[in-house]
């Protein structure tokens, strides 16, 4: 009887464990099956044009633009803000409605902020329709991210080095950038890395701020769309789950370029802290 | 902290030990009413004490007793705890270290050296010239020179003078402890507190640091703490029994091995307790 | 032995300085995530109210409407609640076991081996954009919902709790894996040298040595699809009638805001963030509500 259920439940285990497999298989299998044929130098490298499948360069330097945009903004004020939870703030109640806050803005839909964008950044502020707008709602949205992965790795930072660098007479900031922050180094980089990947994969919050605008983007304030909204609108507007696909080969190569990436740092600047 | 308090743990300590003013010798430290808690907790009570210019002090009791808290007072790493509260007085170099608030300046005229050693993930010549470095000094040649004094002061520049460059957690737990010594002497301290410092190594390396706080003795004023009574009997001028708090009694090493005073003293060192 | 540049008085009162600086920088960077949430919350809650205090719209009118047409003034979002309820819960059904079983397999079962090549592809998977989800469940899951069940086209709310479903699946399988491997070694020799087998052992021990990690897991998986808009637009049909069963066509409250937030004014526009409000409203709950389940686990 008991072997009965234990095999029932190892049977549901493997069964479960195999149908995550071949659903997730098959997604991308399909995608680049679909897509593969479009993938050459013209596409990636080519200008847009409405007629035929089109290039996606515009999209490719849209989706570096709120990268290189949101990153500038986000990756100080995240790590200064975990610094000082980590590092200067007693505990209390300021604390604990910075972590009160920090943790909401992670639970927040992103179709919420991309209303907050589209009223805040692009009508209050008048920046309109455009990359900056997109940028800053995407600041907020991976600020969480930077904060609680940066305090994780200040946590790893051994007292120790706090305690021998400060009896050296060194301030807290002397401390901070020579000690703390190189040691804490890989679990920052994984948190930007991390952000990266939200920003290439986030597409509502972009859609309702950045607009639609298939062309390069003259500048930060042009409307333009990213990589992930031209797979949704080709695939909406036309059905063209060729194209979209290939878009999505695009992306998920991204993704996995930054995963790989960020292997990479954890495990070369561990053994760099030996 | 109130002073209702104070004088009522005056009261309960007695009559301070006094303590002998060899004519010659000048008190560098002078620890007067010391008071310390942890929130609510009292950890010392009414520390009293005279520290001898170029002379080893001792500082022995069992576990949780608050000699090491105690130490931390002189350098004011308390200060790292929140809820640490200190009254009394601790002067040193005839400035009341609690009062002039320049932390900076007290803990490069006062150097430290942990339980453990606590390199920085950095190359045995960067930790040795981390200290000077954040003190500002930036010639070459000068630094060379600090690291090439303060490796030969802890007698561990013949075994490292070849791999200066390498990291210094590649060093044997001992070889990394005598670096941290060279740390602290870089800084040209007056003062050095040792915080058991051998507690983690093995008898020879244990061996070889005591041979070398002997040496330093002419250079430098040593305050350790150490849980090792032969130790303190072998390289300490004077030793400071403390129990629960309080300093119980202080007094010549030879004399306090020999014939202590106060019973408790006695059950400590015979092994009675602790 | 060489002195030391100047290490005392002045040359440490810029340090001091410096060090007041900072710390307020700092400071004033981590109140920005609580300056960020206010005014998110403030302008949503500021321009979702205002239909119904200023320009006397009633709340139950919107909460128990059943028609949505903007050019009327017609303004119930009930289709749509009942939608997003729908999908959601659908989606917690196949995906929360599915999810939690691949993980406990991952975590305790697999061959080394297999683990080793399954769990970062599957974390991959996790981070590869939602709208490729969608894109895959028009090509694929809404033609063949169409010919199975023989209907007038795919975009069904079936269609949208399986894309649903599968999207959180590498959410929760990852965070899942993770609590699942954290449970110490000596819980399960402790659990097997009693003579519970491997299976007792990690459904009797294991799994609820994880549960707070566990529940994570599904907060997660289950916010990310109750909030996932771009995704569904692809797949729901957006028609605004309540649906009855899993073949009729479906707009939740995401797709309803992406849809019309691009052409929206005034009050049109103003309603759309009531939307929001609702569907704020909902993550809230859903969040207490999965936080009450642990809590009373936890006795």
């Amino acid at each position: 009887m008991r072997t009965l259920k234990d095999n029932i439940l190892r049977g549901f285990l493997w069964f479960a464990a195999f149908l995550t497999v071949a659903i997730l298989v098959t997604i991308v299998g399909y995608i680049f099956m679909k897509g593969y044929r479009l993938i050459n130098f013209d596409f990636i490298f080519g200008d847009y044009s409405p007629t035929g499948h089109g290039g996606i360069w515009p999209m490719i330097i849209t989706t570096i633009y709120t990268i290189i945009i949101s990153l500038i903004i986000a990756t100080p004020i995240g790590i200064f803000a975990a610094v000082y939870l980590q590092e200067y703030a007693k505990q209390g109640r300021l604390v604990r409605m910075i972590r009160f806050a920090t943790e909401s803005l992670t639970g927040i839909p992103s179709i919420i902020y991309g209303l907050f964008g589209a009223v805040f950044f692009v009508t209050t502020l008048k920046l309109g329709m455009s990359i900056i707008s997109a940028s800053l709602t995407l600041t907020i949205i991976v600020l969480p991210v930077i904060i609680r992965t940066t305090e994780e790795s200040l946590k790893t930072v051994p007292n120790t080095y706090r305690e021998g660098s400060l009896a050296l007479g060194t301030t807290k900031l002397q401390t901070l950038y020579k000690v703390i922050l190189p040691s804490a180094m890989p679990g920052i980089l994984s948190g930007i890395i991390l952000s990266i990947g939200r920003i290439v994969g986030e597409s509502a919050a972009i859609f309702l701020t950045a607009g639609t605008v298939a062309a390069m983007p003259e500048g930060i304030f042009s409307s333009a769309r990213t990589l992930t909204v031209h797979s949704f609108l080709v695939t909406q507007e036309s059905g063209d789950i060729e194209l979209a696909s290939a878009v999505g080969i695009v992306l998920i190569v991204i993704i996995l370029v930054l995963n790989l990436l960020a292997t990479f740092i954890s495990k070369k600047l561990n053994k760099a802290n030996y | 902290m109130n002073s209702i308090e104070t004088k009522l743990n005056k009261a309960r300590t007695g009559k301070i030990t006094p303590i002998k003013q060899d004519s010659e010798e000048k008190a560098i430290i002078s620890v007067r009413d010391l008071n310390l808690f942890y929130g609510e907790k009292q950890a010392l009570f009414s520390v009293s004490m005279d520290i001898q210019e170029k002379e080893v002090t001792a500082l022995i009791g069992p576990s949780g007793c608050g000699k090491s808290t105690f130490l931390r007072t002189l350098n004011r790493m308390n200060d790292l705890i929140d809820s640490v509260q200190i009254n009394g007085d601790i002067v040193i170099d005839n400035e009341n270290i609690y009062q002039t608030n320049d932390v900076i300046k007290l803990r490069t005229k006062v150097g430290m050296v942990f339980q453990k050693a606590n390199l920085f993930p950095m190359s045995i010549y960067d930790n040795v010239a981390y200290g000077p470095r954040m003190q500002g000094l930036k010639n070459k040649k000068e630094l060379d020179k600090i690291v090439e004094e303060s490796l030969r002061g802890a007698a561990i520049w013949d075994e490292v003078k070849d791999r200066l460059k390498t990291s210094a957690l590649g060093l044997s737990g001992g070889q990394q402890q005598r670096i941290c010594i060279a740390r602290a002497i870089a800084m040209k301290p007056e003062i050095i507190l040792m915080d058991e410092p051998t507690s983690a190594l093995d008898p020879i390396s244990t061996l070889k640091v005591e041979e070398l706080i002997e040496k330093m003795k002419k250079d430098f004023t040593i305050v350790i703490v150490t849980h090792n009574m032969q130790q303190a009997a072998r390289i300490s001028d004077k030793t400071a029994f403390f129990l629960n708090g309080e300093v119980i009694e202080y007094e010549q090493t030879d004399k306090i091995f020999s014939m202590p005073n106060d019973q408790r003293t006695e059950d400590y060192i015979t092994g009675r307790f602790g | 032995m060489s002195a030391l540049p100047e290490k005392m008085g002045n040359a440490n009162k810029k340090k001091y300085i410096l060090e007041g600086l900072s710390s307020k920088l700092f400071q004033f960077c981590a109140l920005i995530s609580v300056i960020s949430l206010l005014l998110i919350v403030g302008f949503v809650f500021y321009k979702g109210s205002l239909p119904f205090v200023v320009d006397g719209y009633s709340f139950i009118d919107f909460l128990t409407g059943v028609d949505w047409v903007p050019s009327e003034e017609k303004f119930g979002i009930l289709p749509m609640i009942v939608a997003s309820v729908y999908a959601t819960i659908g989606a917690l059904i196949i995906g929360v076991p599915v999810g939690l079983f691949t993980a406990i397999f991952l975590a305790e079962i697999a061959p080394k081996r297999v683990a080793k090549f399954i769990s970062p592809a599957v974390q991959l998977l996790a981070g590869i954009p939602s709208v490729l989800y969608g894109v895959f469940g028009l090509a694929i899951i809404v033609p063949f919902l169409q010919n199975v069940l023989n209907l007038p086209r795919g975009q069904s709310l079936l269609a949208v709790i399986l894309v649903l479903a599968i999207m959180m699946l590498p959410t929760i399988v990852t965070v899942a894996e993770t609590a699942i491997r954290a449970v110490p070694k000596t819980y399960r020799e402790g659990s097997l040298a009693l003579g519970a087998s491997q299976i007792e052992t990690i459904f009797k021990v294991v799994v609820p040595a994880a549960k707070s990690g566990v529940m994570a897991a599904i907060v997660l998986g289950v916010g990310r699809a109750i909030g996932e808009t771009m995704a569904v637009i692809l797949v729901a049909g957006n028609s605004l009638i309540i649906p009855t069963s899993l073949t009729d066509s479906l707009r939740p409250l995401t797709t309803n805001i992406a849809l019309e937030m691009g052409y929206a004014f005034g009050s049109h526009q103003n309603m759309l963030f009531a939307t929001g409000i609702v569907l704020f409203s909902f993550i809230l709950i859903l969040n207490f509500v999965l936080a009450k389940i642990s809590a009373k686990g936890e006795k």
